[in-house]
């Protein structure tokens, strides 16, 4: 037996040294339970540790390989997961005090498939209320500090599965992507996030928050260690009919390829569109961007360039079609069968209307609002019905780009991370941080966001690469190259015990 | 002049079944003008003759046997509920009656 330093430590390391007998599961889950508890005090990255549910998970996996049986292609990766996503028997609070000590009865499809392929589930993760937010705030519970930085948010709305593969509080992670939610945080945070295809991965059990948008996926601290989880994530599901029931890719060994050779992208053409870089763009996230652009070239690729003219609607779009299902989505949410229940209502009326006053933070009472607005008589057409057409012609842009270049390039957000409460009073500049994220999200397209520099203060900056649709492996083997031939993501944030 | 009153969002807080604070109220009246405003950039965008997207991939409603297959247990169903009365979520008295007033009855 070897030991493991989880610190920096890979998923797919893990798994080859479990699956090889080097290394037991059980013993790499204790360094991680063990890392959480001396440093998550700090971070706040997860809501809830299950402890004995991952010892019994790593055992069982340790049981396997002992056993002759195969131990999965995720043998012992210890896992963070969101807490969106519906857990048996463990706590599932979408961060919200209207979901405190909701027990599900069920398992997400993800987590299931998951746990099936060995991974040992440390945990559930902070985020965003519901998931609306860019930078964690919106917790009911506690923020997430950036690793980076602790006076920096992590990115949001899945800021805890970011923050937790940077500071090594768990080998892989994942989350949810309704308008960036897995990349902006992923980018903020310097570890790797892809949002796949939408109906790639099952949404089955996946807490709903606006459901033509919602993607899950996995976060890394590589693009391999993404592209592992992704294909132990993905395929069609009985249980969800918006599941694709399309052949998962070679998402690893897309990944591995980017490494082969001199020039691993030779005859690829990777569009660069002017709409992503606008005025209000941070300088160092630019220059960091267009230095990647040259990687790549010497990569092989030839870079070119591709229009998205609608872009500048994006953002109107997203809140717009967000916002509606939303509001729709969260009228489950009535103290009835689940959750959170007003004690002293004496109707039902006066129940359900305390309820959701007093269950729901800000964010999600805003968002429910804005739907309820969108959706109303007289209004419908003017607002959902016109972000519905926009969307079409957003996706289109996207499409006729895909006519020119094989993938897209660009910086995942036009900011590095931001301090706590700069940009909490005004809602309208936290939904901008979106504003390079949200496009993919309403084609439904695969995006990935990888480490491609910092700034002289430290912080992370994110380089985002945007496939066709079902075009998972190219992202993964334009980002496999381009980290095949720089070390950002060997850099590790400093530690603090709390 | 804003694009929502306070009125409006009252209004609209009622549909939505919000209890909101005076406070909440105007902080939501002015946060909603400004997104309204901000949104309304979209009309500038000419979508004549554009089809609604309604679904991010091309995408055929799939059908299945109606089959009967095992599904979660009264006992688990009803485990996260707030009240329940045997094999029922309690709810208050939806019907005014004798007694009306709180959850009585049951439990």
């Amino acid at each position: 037996m070897i030991a493991i330093d989880a610190r920096g430590a890979t998923a797919v390391a893990i798994a080859d040294g479990v699956r090889a007998g080097k290394l037991r599961a059980r013993d790499v889950a204790e360094q991680y339970l063990d890392r959480i508890a001396r440093l998550d005090g700090a971070l706040g990255c997860y809501l809830l540790i299950d402890a004995e549910g991952a010892r019994r998970r790593a055992d069982a996996v340790d049981a396997a390989y002992k056993a002759g049986r195969d131990p999965g292609a995720l043998a012992g990766v210890p896992l963070g997961v969101k807490d969106i996503f519906c857990t048996r028997g463990v706590e599932t609070t979408c961060a919200s005090k209207i979901l405190r000590g909701f027990v599900p009865p069920y398992e997400s499809t993800v987590t299931a498939r998951l746990a099936g392929a060995g991974a040992v589930m440390l945990g559930k993760l902070n985020m965003d209320e519901f998931a609306m937010g860019s930078s964690n705030e919106n917790s009911a519970f506690k923020p997430v500090k950036n690793p980076w930085s602790h006076a920096h948010v992590p990115g949001g709305s899945s800021g805890g599965s970011a923050a937790a593969i940077a500071a090594s509080l768990c080998a892989g992670a994942i989350g949810t992507d309704t308008g960036g939610s897995i990349r902006q945080p992923a980018a903020l945070c310097g570890v790797v996030g892809m949002k796949p295809t939408y109906g790639r991965v099952s949404r089955y059990g996946v807490i709903a928050f606006a459901s033509s948008l919602d993607h899950p996926g996995p976060f890394g601290r590589t693009v391999e260690d993404a592209a592992a989880l992704l294909e132990a994530m993905a395929g069609a599901d009985p249980h969800d009919s918006t599941s694709i029931p399309a052949p998962i890719g070679a998402y690893r060994a897309a990944a591995r390829a980017g490494g082969d050779g001199p020039e691993p992208l030779k005859g690829m053409r990777l569009g660069v569109p002017d709409e992503y870089f606008q005025p209000g763009m941070d300088a160092e996230v630019e220059a960091a961007v267009r230095g990647a652009l040259d990687e790549l070239a010497r990569a092989g690729a030839q870079i070119v360039k591709v229009s998205l003219p609608n872009t500048k609607y994006a953002i109107a779009t997203y809140y717009l079609i967000c916002t509606a299902e939303a509001s729709s989505n969260l009228a489950r949410y009535d103290g009835v069968r689940f959750g959170y229940r007003a004690p002293d209502a004496r109707s039902l009326e006066e129940m359900y209307t305390k309820t959701r006053g007093e269950g729901f933070g800000t964010e999600p009472k805003r968002r429910i609002m804005l739907g309820t607005y969108v959706l109303r008589a007289g209004y419908y057409e003017a607002y959902y019905g016109k972000a519905l057409r926009a969307r079409r012609k957003i996706a289109d842009d996207f499409q006729a780009a895909f006519a020119g270049c094989d993938a897209i390039v660009t910086p995942t957000s036009p900011i590095p991370a931001f301090k706590f409460g700069e940009k909490t009073s005004d809602p309208l500049q936290m939904y901008l941080a979106d504003v390079l994220t949200v496009g993919p999200d309403l084609a439904g397209i695969p995006a990935l966001s990888q480490s491609c520099g910092f700034t002289k203060a430290g912080l992370p900056i994110g380089l985002q690469t945007i496939a066709p649709a079902l075009g998972e492996e190219i992202c993964f083997r334009v980002a496999g190259a381009y980290e095949a031939r720089t070390k950002w993501h060997e850099r590790l944030p400093p530690e603090t015990a709390s | 002049m804003s694009r929502i009153t306070a009125d409006e969002v009252r209004e609209l807080a009622l549909l939505a079944r919000l209890r909101l604070s005076d406070q909440e109220v105007a902080a939501m009246t002015d946060n909603l003008g400004a997104i309204l405003e901000y949104v309304d950039a979209l009309r500038a965008l000419d979508t004549t003759s554009v089809e609604p997207m309604t679904h991010a991939v091309p995408f055929d409603c799939p059908t299945r046997e109606d089959e009967v297959k095992p599904s979660l247990e009264p006992d688990e169903a009803l485990a996260n509920a707030p009240r329940r009365d045997g094999s029922f979520f309690q709810v208050p008295r939806i019907v005014p009656g004798p007694g009306a007033d709180g959850e009585g009855g049951g439990s």
